[in-house]
Formats: C-alpha cells, structure tokens, sequence
C-alpha cells in the first residue's frame, strides 16, 4: 500500500486492479459449519422418529441403500475420468491446432472451439446421443456402442473445448521473448512448443484444467436424463422400490449431494492451493 | 412474407427430405415459441434474481455477524461443489413435497411452488452461489479509503455499501460476471429434467413427433447460439456503459 508499486500507475489509492482471489481462501468450510449441521440435525432428526414407527425411517433406508448409491456414484467418477482422458488429448491437439501458423487451421479451431463451448452441455448430450448409431461396423466387425460410452464421448467434447481455451490462454502466457530467445538458438517452431513452451505451460494450466474436472464430474448425473444409469437413476429407482414415500425424496437426494460434495470440495480446495503456491514464484 | 417462407421450407422439405417442421408448420412453430420464451423467462429471472442473491450475500459476508458470515460462507461453498441438476431435484422432489399442498377452486390439489418456480429458485441459487465470489472479489478491490470516506460523511454501512461500494464493485467484476451469467443461461437447459417446457424441451416434443431429430438439433444449436450471442453483446454494452474512465488497461 504504502510504496510505490510498479503495477500501478500511481500510489494514490485508486481502485485496485481486479483479480479472482487468489490469496484469501474465499469460502470454506469451517468448525462453525458443523456446529450448525449438528443444530440442523436435532431438529430434524425428532420430525423422522415420530413418522418412522412402522416403515424404515429415512436414515435407515438411505444406509440400507448406500452401497447400491456408490456402486452408481463410482460409474459416474468412472464416466468423468473417461470423458476427461479424452477431452484432454483432443482438446490439447484443438488448442495447438488454434495457435499453429497458416489461415484456415486456426479459424477453423477457433470455430470449433466456439460452438462447442457455447452450447448447454445437455444440449451435446442429446446431440450425441440421438445422433450417433448404436453401433457402428468397423471392416466388417460390428461394435456395439453402448450408451455410457456416447455419454462419456458426449461430456468429452466440452472438455475439448475448454481444454483447447486453457492451452491457448496458457501458451499466450509465455513471455514473448521465450520464443524469441528458442529462436536465436536455432529451435524449429515445432521445437520451440514442443521443448520449451509447453513444459513451462504445464503449471499454469493445471489449476483451471482441475477445475474443468470438478465441472465434468458434477455434470455426468445430466447422463441419466438420456437414460444412462447412474446414481441419479438408481437414486429415482430405490425410492420407487421404498414404495414412493414423498418424505424419502430429501434424503435420497441430500445422500446425492453429499456424495458429490466430498468429492468435489477437496478437488476444490486442492486447485485453491495449487493456485496460491503457483502465484507466490 | 411468411407465407413465402413458409413455401420455402415446405419445398425444401419435397425436394430435398431436409424437414425444418418449426418453419412451416404452426402448430410446431408455436410449440418452439413457446419454450423459447419461456428459456427467455428462466433466463432473465434467473439472472436478476441471482444478481440480488450476490449483492446481498457479499453485503453478509463482509458484515459483522460471525453467524450470518458462517451461514453465507457454508452456502457457497455446498452450491459451488454440487452437481446443479441433483440441487434441481432435491429443490423439486425433496421440498417440494414436504411443503403442504394447496387446494385448487375445484377441489384438486395443487404445489405451493410450480416446476418452473422450483426451477427459478434453484438455478438462482446456482448461479448466486458464484456471484457472491465475484462481488466479493470486486469489493475487495475498493479501496478501504474509500469506504473510510463514506463513513467520514455520515453514510451507514448499509447505504455505503449500496451507493458507493457495490457500484464500484460491479463495475470492477462485471468480466467475471459477465462469464457466470453466460454460464447460467446456458445451465437453465436443466430444467429440462423436471418437465419445464422450455426450449430443449419443445424441441425434443417436435422431434419426436415430426422425426426429424438432425434438422431439430441443429435448429436447437443455432438457437442456443444466437441466445448467447444476444447475452455476450448486451452485457458488453453494458459494460461499456458502466466503464470507469481511465480505469483498467
């Protein structure tokens, strides 16, 4: 505050250039928070006892259920790991496709780019789905597709594309007088990315490519709106079995929830952390 | 005029098979009318609605109660790190039944809350979960000689806060903002999932109807495309009416 910061074009106090924090932890969860669930609970759980006397209460049912919930909950990581893996290659060939030289190559990719990150990601659900064959004959051999695999193509897309904008943000980051500098030692272009600008782009790209993760993973439960069955689906299926009771609904679902909350917040806090320490050098 | 256009597709539609129903046949192009306002409605409710969610749980949680601040604080964290479509779900399935029933005129029972008003406040939820971040890092941007000004002329915390703050804060975070509510339009597509006809919905009522799921879908892209596109251009004209001059590069 006090010196004069290079970064700012005057000491007076102006507005302070913007950024998303970084150094603040924004919000996160605190031992208050658990106090607070703990109060929630007690006046919630009393409400459950008193209907709970000849059915399962709902507790019961959602412990009853849970290993069938996290067999379902483990095919939808499965599905975003999948869909993550190939997102991430096609998308790194995308984005090197958006900065190669030449007119065609980069508008082209920048064009794919584009639609496939403008458009609702249930939206190239369907697409995929409804557009791509059951099947498909591969010199004569039949392939079936099954329709986890055209959900995992359909949410790999996506990735694609926000893969492609990372690598170009991230190559875009590099100093320009890195390829300069390749350049005065007679590095080919190809080289030059390969050799020098890539692996400096790694860390930079590794926070935001985690938090498209965190983005795929919570958007695989749209899978079972195209009928793929997932935790979402059996979650709708075992409170059919339970015999429908409305009351049922909150638990199951805030089972879901929780389910996805531990396993996105770490991932959260993770690519948080990751930020910070990258900042600081 | 639009008969003409009408010939048109129906022309194309003998001559060539490519069948685009929504430009020929009303019926059809009603239906897709009708989503498409109602998209516009979830889209602009949802937006005005989680702007209002943001400015207020940043006021919150720059505010003196340990308790309001855990509350907001715990809020962002649980919407930011769940799935929206299973918030969507345990919003409609799970409290929309625990909520008591109302009885119509004609003796049927009827939700307090509608699909597409579930709809509304989940999504706004969403999407307000994440503008607290922004307005957060917006105001922190302002600085504390600012606000000390504010104070030094009698303002209340609250009236700073809504005529000096979060003015200036806005201004700083709209980039970021502009970048949520993009992304929210395009999650409203979620409401899909709880029967709310909007345009993913009538789309799909058509093409299965008409059988034309290639011609529809690419009407559906282009639809959505031109929906973002409108959104992109009016919030950069907003922003450019709401620059500070001589702030920023």
């Amino acid at each position: 505050m006090s010196a004069l910061d290079p970064n700012r074009p005057s000491d007076l106090p102006v507005l302070l250039p913007f950024a998303l924090p970084k150094d603040r932890p924004a919000a996160r969860l605190r031992p208050a928070h658990l106090w607070l669930l703990a109060g929630l609970a007690l006046v919630a759980l009393p409400a459950w006892a008193q209907g709970g006397a000849a059915a399962l209460s709902p507790l019961e049912v959602v412990i009853k259920w849970a290993p069938l919930l996290l067999t379902g909950f483990a095919f939808n990581v499965a599905i975003s790991l999948m869909a993550m893996a190939i997102g991430t290659v096609a998308g790194i060939g995308l984005g090197l496709a958006m900065l190669a030289e030449g007119w065609i190559l980069p508008r082209l990719a920048w064009c794919v780019t584009q639609v496939f990150r403008n458009v609702p990601w249930l939206v190239l659900l369907f697409f995929v789905m409804f557009l791509v064959p059951f099947q498909i004959t591969v010199f004569g051999l039949r392939v079936p597709l099954p329709d986890w695999v055209k959900a995992t193509f359909g949410f790999s897309l996506p990735v694609m594309a926000n893969v492609a904008e990372i690598v170009r943000g991230a190559v875009r980051s590099v100093p320009n007088t890195q390829w300069e500098a390749a350049e005065s030692l007679a590095f080919t272009r190809r080289q030059t990315m390969w050799r020098i600008i890539l692996p400096q782009c790694a860390k930079r790209m590794l926070p935001p490519w985690m938090n498209v993760y965190s983005l795929i993973a919570m958007a695989t439960v749209q899978a079972s709106i195209v009928g793929v069955t997932e935790m979402l689906t059996l979650t709708a299926q075992v409170h059919a079995a339970e015999g429908g009771r409305p009351e049922l609904f909150a638990p199951l679902y805030g089972f879901a929830l929780l389910c996805f909350f531990l396993y996105c917040y770490p991932i959260d806090r993770f690519t948080a952390a990751l930020e910070r320490r990258f900042e600081t050098r | 005029m639009i008969a003409a256009i009408q010939a048109w597709f129906q022309q194309l539609y003998e001559t060539t098979g490519f069948n685009v129903t929504v430009f020929y046949d009303p019926y059809d192009w009603d239906r897709y009318v009708a989503g498409l306002r109602m998209t516009l409605l979830l889209g602009i409710s949802t937006i005005l609605l989680s702007l209002v969610i943001g400015a207020v749980g940043a006021l919150l949680q720059s505010g003196p109660s340990r308790l309001l601040r855990a509350l907001v604080n715990g809020f962002v964290v649980v919407f930011r790190n769940t799935p929206p479509l299973v918030q969507i779900f345990f919003f409609y399935f799970g409290l929309g039944t625990l909520l008591p029933d109302l009885r119509s005129a004609d003796g049927l029972r009827a939700p307090i809350l509608t699909n597409v008003q579930w709809a509304i406040i989940a999504l706004s939820l969403f999407a307000g979960a994440f503008n607290i971040e922004i307005f957060r890092s917006g105001i922190e941007a302002v600085p504390r000689t600012t606000v000390e000004a504010a104070e030094a002329l009698g303002y209340t915390r609250f009236k700073a806060y809504r005529h000096i703050v979060l003015p200036l804060a806005l201004r700083v975070c709209l980039p970021a903002l502009n970048n949520n509510l993009i992304n929210l339009l395009k999650t409203t597509t979620l409401a899909y999932a709880i029967a709310v006809p909007e345009t993913l919905y009538a789309v799909k009522q058509i093409w299965s109807e008409s059988q034309n799921v290639l011609e529809m879908m690419l009407v559906l892209l282009a639809t959505y495309a031109v929906l973002v596109g409108v959104l992109v251009w009016i919030m950069h004209r907003w922003e450019r009416a709401l620059r500070i001059p001589g702030y920023g590069r």
